[in-house]
């Protein structure tokens, strides 16, 4: 008896293994080459959110990678706005995400939406990452310094100072309509954000 | 009683593992072999089962496709470099298309690496992708192809007899239509 126990145990063991061993592989462009670091699984969301849906937009100004600083105030009454919030620049599933944002700008320009790309990494390392995903569209913003503040803000820094992978979506009078604190580990669907956007028409 | 409580767990997951059309690979598919065993949807739109020579649903295999050779591009809509080499792409579908010699007898289709049907519909659409596109929501057919870099091009030749092999691989370094296209013929043995 104890002899099929341990046959059966082994035999799950390894079942299992093929699959879940596998983590999927993000960042696999071959435009990143072989400079994407690995992370290994991360503990899926690691903080706590301090906003919630129908409250009023945190306000922040910050550096973007092209030089000007951008404020979320200027654009209440004017567009309604996205936060990407990821984690970290050169890292596998974060550089499989803007570079599909980049290439749907009619789909924000269709729901009169801006896009703002945030990562707590400083400028330089910002500008040689984003150089690589081609022309991004859309502002890249540095909430490297202090460092993370306006993660913390919202409640996304992570006890490791990188920030969650996290969609907000702000409507124009700077109301939270939509929140996606999403697995680090793996990329939002495309049509999630999609459909939050679309919904603001309604 | 404590023995059946044991086995079944073991039986489900055994058969899931075994009849799964997809198993990873840890190596990319390359020339001289035959492609991983992996199942695609039957497209729904009737010019893409056309083209593929396919009907009714269900699912099929690569070498199921009427046509000499296929080209599978392992791709994603978060790929720079497949973004950039879309149109090129498409220019080779078009070679081959207005070409009575080759129409028939090359087909191409892409694959979307962990992509879901939505963001393959998305990409299809900004940049008017001609030739049939598939999810691979999951990256299953990914891990399936030993997690290749994108893009990742496969050129499979189909034997009358049913069977196939690999005729040609590369990652990335798409050189053009032309240049692309003379690369196949050669590879395959069409010209």
């Amino acid at each position: 008896m104890k002899k099929i126990i341990r046959v059966e145990m082994v035999l799950i063991s390894i079942a299992i293994s093929m699959w879940i061993s596998i983590p999927a592989v993000y960042g696999a462009s071959d435009a990143f080459k072989e400079n994407i670091y690995k992370v290994g699984a991360l503990k899926p969301v690691d903080s706590k959110l301090n906003v919630k849906v129908g409250d009023r937009a945190p306000d922040f100004t910050l550096p973007s990678v092209s030089g000007e600083k951008v404020s979320l105030s200027q654009y209440r009454g004017k567009k309604n706005v996205v936060l990407s919030f990821v984690p970290a620049a050169w890292t596998p599933v974060c550089s499989d995400q803007w570079p599909g944002y980049s290439i749907i700008k009619d789909i924000f320009q269709q729901n009169d939406a801006i896009l703002f790309g945030i990562t707590v990494d400083n400028i330089p390392t910002l500008f040689a990452w984003t150089n690589q995903m081609g022309k991004l569209w859309f502002p890249v913003l540095s909430d490297f310094w202090p460092h993370g503040a306006v993660a913390k803000k919202y409640g996304v820094l992570r006890s490791d100072g990188v920030s969650e992978r996290a969609l907000f979506v702000i409507d124009k009078k700077g109301t939270l309509r939509y929140i996606d604190i999403h697995d680090i580990n793996k990329r939002p669907p495309l049509e999630d954000l999609v459909n939050a956007l679309e919904k603001l028409k309604k | 009683m404590k023995k059946i409580y044991l086995t079944l767990p073991v039986i489900t997951i055994l058969l899931l593992t075994l009849v799964s059309p997809v198993l990873p690979a840890n190596k990319p598919p390359a020339k001289g072999e035959t492609l991983p065993v992996f199942n695609l949807p039957i497209p729904k739109s009737p010019a893409e089962k056309g083209y593929l020579g396919l009907s009714g649903d269900g699912f099929f295999k690569i070498p199921q496709i009427k046509t000499k050779v296929v080209i599978v591009e392992i791709y994603s809509m978060y790929c720079p470099y497949c973004q950039k080499d879309a149109p090129g792409i498409n220019e080779l579908y078009n070679l081959i298309e207005k070409n009575p010699d080759f129409k028939n007898k090359i087909k191409m289709i892409g694959i979307g690496a962990g992509n879901t049907s939505f963001e393959v519909e998305t990409y299809k659409k900004t940049y008017q992708v001609p030739f049939p596109l598939f999810p691979d929501k999951d990256f299953a057919i990914h891990k399936a192809c030993g997690e290749v870099r994108t893009p990742y091009f496969i050129v499979v030749k189909i034997n009358d007899d049913g069977t196939h092999q690999i005729v040609h691989a590369q990652l990335g370094n798409y050189p053009g239509a032309e240049p692309f296209l003379e690369i196949i013929l050669k590879a395959s043995g069409l010209k």
